[in-house]
């Protein structure tokens, strides 16, 4: 079981609690986390990855364990405390985004 | 009794503000996507209650959601915009070939006869249909295949698709318009378009009459007349009486001829409003006065109409989807400014009331006129 932390405005359009649980067939990757939280909420479908490039949104970031992981590897293994479920991965909304 | 809708979108959710015939009682509810950028919502005319809208964020793209229950309960639906083929380049603003990049969703125009059918403008500038209420998105992809793309240049807002609008007496005819390439139309459901850009004239242009590059900011039409068609550009307001093959300036005698916004009473299809705004380097209006000009002869003649609306320390602007029309017998005209006031008119613009006063800033209005 994977924790993962949404954004606010992801919430919302999942109609989530701040964090959720998906299963993760394989590696845990943050990609595999991206296609499981997709395929368990299709309304995230191109939020956190552009459709066109398939490459993280320039406004989103992805942490875990005290770490910024967003320029990692997609294909990358995460940290096992986060494929265990000890720690969640987050995805976090950069603080430059959005309009006052 | 008939009762208007209007749907006001802003940076920040939209609104929905309600009223019987008389317009005189009003009722918001919202935000609805609170947070969220909403460019616009619009309801079919075939089924009121079904209206698209377009949210996007900075943060987290384009996402679109779809009503059945007119605004109440929304239902989230196809966000995947993908040019047709090898997007290829566009003008970037020095000049400078730039790839075509998805980016959000300007303008929904439902169908007039299907409901489920709708098509949406987008940045950089394409345009899409959808044939099953808004699960699925197909670029109609002769507008950008016809060769002139790699002319078209962002405006201040980027390169954007801003106004379709659909031809009631001939469904084979459409028109769009994109801020900087100018006017289109096609005569064969969008398959394929020509630039109807003749008689424009735009000084950033190293040609000032060229066939596109025009930065059209609106156009109108009566749904009455619909050969005849009405434009605001970055500077000049122009008229078209053979379908855009050919425009005339018709600024006439207003302040200033820059503006965004422009529209058609629902009923006398030779009386239009504009706002005017003082210059594209100062996007609000001359003399810090709100004032919606409206001309009754099609152009060259305007008055100003004040009652009701700021005429002192007035510096909004009024962006150029945030102005619409209903069809009650004495037609109601609506415009919301990017200092959050939407105001309303139901008098065909004699006097004016501010029926939201503190939104986030306005990005587009429009009316339904529900029976």
């Amino acid at each position: 079981m994977i924790r993962v932390v949404l954004p606010a405005h992801l919430r919302t359009l999942a109609r989530s609690a701040s964090e959720v649980t998906i299963e993760v067939d394989g590696p845990v990757t943050q990609r595999s986390i991206i296609d499981a939280l997709e395929a368990r909420y299709p309304p995230l479908h191109g939020t956190v990855r552009d459709y066109n490039t398939g490459q993280r949104r320039p406004f989103v970031r992805f942490f875990a364990c005290g770490e910024d992981l967003s320029h990692e590897s997609p294909e990358a293994p995460l940290p096992q405390a986060v494929a265990t479920g000890q720690e969640p991965f987050l995805i976090v909304g950069a603080i430059a985004g959005g309009w006052c | 009794m008939s009762s208007v809708r209007v749907l006001v979108e802003t940076r920040k959710g939209a609104f929905i503000i309600e009223a019987d015939g008389k317009r005189s009682n009003w009722t918001i509810s919202g935000p609805h996507f609170g947070g969220w950028e909403m460019y616009h919502l619009k309801g079919s005319l075939a089924d009121p209650n079904r209206i698209y809208a377009s949210q996007s964020s900075s943060w987290f793209g384009q996402t679109m959601q779809r009503s059945s229950d007119g605004g109440r309960t929304w239902e989230t639906v196809g966000n995947k915009f993908v040019y047709d083929g090898v997007p290829g380049t566009h003008q970037w603003y020095d000049g400078t070939p730039h790839p075509w990049e998805f980016k959000r969703v300007w303008h929904l125009e439902p169908s007039l006869t299907d409901p489920a059918t709708v098509y949406a403008g987008v940045e950089d500038a394409a345009l899409f249909r959808s044939s099953d209420a808004g699960h699925t998105w197909t670029e109609l992809a002769g507008l950008r295949g016809h060769g002139t793309g790699p002319k078209w240049q962002p405006g201040a807002g980027g390169m954007c698709l801003h106004t379709i609008l659909l031809d009631p007496t001939n469904p084979q005819r459409m028109y769009i318009a994109i801020s900087a390439a100018g006017a289109f139309r096609s005569d064969d459901g969008g398959a394929n378009w020509k630039p109807i850009n003749q008689g424009l004239h735009s000084q950033f242009l190293p040609d000032p009459t060229a066939e596109v590059g025009h930065c059209v900011h609106r156009i109108a039409m009566s749904r009455a007349r619909p050969n005849v068609l009405f434009m605001q550009k970055h500077w000049d307001v122009l008229r078209s009486d053979n379908s855009g093959d050919s425009w005339q300036e018709v600024s006439g005698n207003l302040p200033t001829d820059f503006g965004f916004v422009i529209d058609v009473h629902a009923h006398e299809p030779d009386t239009i409003y504009v706002i005017p705004i003082k210059s594209e380097s100062e996007h609000y209006p001359p003399d810090g006065k709100l004032r919606v000009y409206r001309s009754r002869s099609g152009g060259n003649e305007w008055e100003p109409l004040t009652k009701g609306l700021p005429q002192e320390n007035c510096y909004v602007n009024v962006l150029r989807d945030a102005m619409a029309v209903d069809s009650l017998d004495s037609c109601g005209v609506y415009f919301g400014t990017t200092g959050g006031q939407v105001y309303a008119s139901a008098d065909a613009g004699d006097s004016w009331t501010a029926i939201a006063r503190d939104l986030p800033a306005v990005l587009s209005v429009e009316v339904q006129t529900l029976p």
